[in-house]
């Protein structure tokens, strides 16, 4: 209870935000080096997965994880509030979306890197995961460019948490029918990175490395969220003193 | 007495989407020019074109619904229709949701009508299958206008919010083009499509109205 | 005057933050029936949110609004079409709301006969203020939140006004009017913001 508390007052989340951050990123920093590593330079090359090329995978994966983990969250903090109007729960999302964002371009980018060598092309629009992480991006970029155009941060949180309640509803509707649509093109190139086949070696690097990314991701929303919080604070406090120097007028 | 409003809402939107002159023509004149462009731009070529066709259809489809609608909501809280609309009794749910319906009828629901034309011009065999796209386009395009509706409603307050509209109802116009262009494809998996399409657009229905409603409030406040 | 009554519109506590700035905070006030409550402030410090919020058109910050009676919003905006005309839009309305006015009276009643069949694009500023207040007759209402009612109007139109408000209060109905520096308003209280 005192550990949800603490997500639901600024202060609170100040002080355990400022000893959990830094350990957030030195933990990130291990997982992810030990990962690129064991990526890079243990474990042997699959040839079949496109040779060294599939090493990519070592951030292409927990990239895939994080994108899809950080539009619940976004989902998640606008439901919490949208229900309990929590201001944290806004600052979360506010800031969720542009770092979200920025791992499902990435997602993107190495996928599109890996793609070239074994499939041939950049872009393959029958790999159903391209398509849903691409969507998943214009998810971002709307809830993004919706919160910039509102006038006020009351407007754009509400606006905001409207917008991520509908594209969570629909994550499910569009996921089925990219695959759909996929399943009914499919070439024989497609193969199938992470899926359950997948050789022992690579599974602990890759284990590792994706909780290296998130352990990455969670600190940098923290401090984004603290940021924010300092910010509002400073807005609020500019606002009290015009206030107090135009209340004489 | 409910029902009253909801009428009144549907009257006044058809008359504002009449009101503009041409009415459902140029919506018509739209698809028109968007479709007739596709051949210039990607050559004549018969079996090019009758392969194209039906999604060409499609994303005129959702072009123009996202052009119809900027205006939908952004004139009632310029004008101050909002608040009497948010004062009439009747579920802020529904009126959003007779409004999206006056809209689709007067410039989705032609375009529709329209599809089997331009087919032809694309080069399709004439036969009674067009007839029952034209039913495909007309629940499709139904759910791209209360999708796009949402992103409407979200973005009434916002200027050049027609930009806005696009980028956020493009990800959610994706089931409804899949499901659209498959049910018209014969090919594996197009039997089944149809009723995929009606469920995407029920689905639509049921929770867009909703989302209008928080949205339109917000553009009140 | 008549205390006893049952309120028709109490506000507790109300407050509110645009932005980071505060427009008003720990407002109350309570409306019975019969009085006409006025609204003074400057510009800007939040007359109109007021309104809205007493309306149930904006959300406040903090506190609640009761309204024991369903109420009129008249605000800056008249709800105009451009194609509407006068006739065409009281009509609108009075379906919307429930049947039963007498269109053709209300538009005499507000100077409109005239131009009854005018299209909104083509009337003056006066012209649509008096449509916009020819709503209020639509439909009985015993509240009606008015923004700034005088404005626009000429002296008529003016004189007008004092008329409707002063038989609104006669039938038991209630009213709140933000206004600016017009003195001759027949109030029963006021409350500076």
């Amino acid at each position: 209870m005192s550990m949800w508390s603490a997500f639901a007052n600024p202060l609170k989340f100040l002080r355990l935000s400022d000893w959990l951050a830094p350990l957030f990123y030195a933990a990130s920093g291990l997982c992810i080096a030990w990962g690129l590593w064991q990526g890079l330079w243990v474990v042997p090359k699959d040839e079949y997965q496109g040779g060294d090329i599939m090493r990519v995978m070592f951030v292409h994966v927990p990239a895939a994880w994080l994108a899809m983990a950080s539009y619940s969250a976004l989902a998640v903090a606008s439901f919490i509030w949208f229900i309990w109007r929590h201001e944290l729960a806004d600052i979360a999302a506010k800031v969720i979306a542009p770092l979200g964002a920025v791992w499902t371009a990435l997602c993107l980018a190495t996928g599109s890197i890996w793609g070239k060598p074994t499939w041939g092309t950049w872009w393959q629009w029958d790999d159903a995961r391209m398509m849903s992480v691409l969507f998943l991006f214009f998810l971002f970029l709307g809830y993004m460019a919706l919160r910039a155009a509102m006038d006020t941060r009351q407007k754009a949180a509400r606006a905001g948490a409207i917008l991520a309640m509908v594209g969570a509803l629909n994550v499910p509707l569009i996921k089925f029918s990219v695959d759909l649509f996929t399943s009914l093109h499919q070439g024989a190139s497609v193969m199938a990175a992470g899926g359950p086949k997948m050789a022992a070696v690579y599974l602990w690097p890759l284990m590792i490395s994706a909780l290296g990314h998130s352990l990455l991701f969670g600190a940098l929303v923290m401090t984004s969220m603290r940021t924010e919080i300092r910010d509002r604070r400073t807005a609020r406090l500019r606002a009290a003193a015009l206030e107090g120097g135009g209340a004489d007028a | 007495m409910t029902a009253a409003p909801l009428l009144s809402a549907f009257r006044q939107s058809l008359g504002e989407a009449w009101a503009g002159g041409a009415g459902a023509l140029l919506p018509l004149g739209f698809l028109g020019g968007a479709a007739v462009l596709v051949p210039l731009g990607i050559g004549s070529d018969a079996d090019t074109l009758r392969a194209v066709g039906p999604g060409i259809l499609w994303v005129a489809l959702a072009l123009s619904s996202l052009v119809t609608l900027e205006r939908i909501f952004q004139a009632d809280a310029e004008d101050g229709t909002l608040d009497l609309w948010l004062q009439a009794g009747a579920p802020v749910s529904a009126i959003a949701a007779a409004k999206t319906l006056a809209h689709w009828l007067s410039a989705g629901l032609p375009l529709a009508l329209f599809s089997p034309l331009l087919a032809l011009m694309f080069q399709a065999e004439a036969s009674p299958a067009l007839l029952v796209n034209v039913g495909l386009y007309a629940l499709g395009s139904l759910a791209f206008f209360f999708w796009g509706g949402v992103g409407a409603a979200l973005s009434a307050t916002v200027r050049r919010g027609g930009l806005l509209i696009s980028l956020i109802a493009l990800p959610l116009y994706v089931p409804t083009a899949i499901f659209g262009a498959l049910a018209m494809s014969g090919g594996p998996g197009s039997t089944g499509a149809p009723l995929l399409l009606a469920a995407s657009t029920l689905f639509a229905c049921a929770v867009a109205p909703y989302a209008m409603a928080a949205a339109l409030r917000l553009a009140a406040d | 005057m008549n205390s006893e009554a049952v309120p028709l519109l109490t506000g507790t506590g109300l407050g509110m933050i645009r932005g980071e700035r505060v427009l008003f905070r720990e407002i109350g006030l309570t409306l019975r029936a019969g009085e006409a409550l006025v609204l003074r402030g400057a510009n800007g410090t939040g007359k109109t949110t007021l309104l809205r919020i007493l309306a149930g058109l904006t959300r406040p910050e903090t506190g609640r609004v009761t309204r024991a009676a369903p109420c009129h919003w008249f605000g800056h905006r008249e709800g105009l079409k451009p194609q509407e005309t006068p006739r065409t839009h009281l009509t609108l309305w009075a379906r919307a709301w429930g049947p039963g006015a007498d269109i053709d009276a209300v538009l005499t009643r507000m100077g409109l006969a005239r131009p009854a069949d005018v299209a909104a694009r083509y009337l003056s500023a006066g012209q649509r203020r008096r449509t916009a207040l020819a709503r209020l007759l639509l439909e009985d209402r015993p509240v009606w939140l008015l923004d700034e009612p005088y404005t626009a109007l000429d002296a008529d139109g003016r004189a007008l006004v004092d008329t409707l408000i002063t038989q609104h209060r006669a039938k038991g109905g209630a009213l709140i009017a933000a206004i600016h520096g017009e003195a001759g308003f027949p109030a029963s209280g006021d409350l500076t913001l």
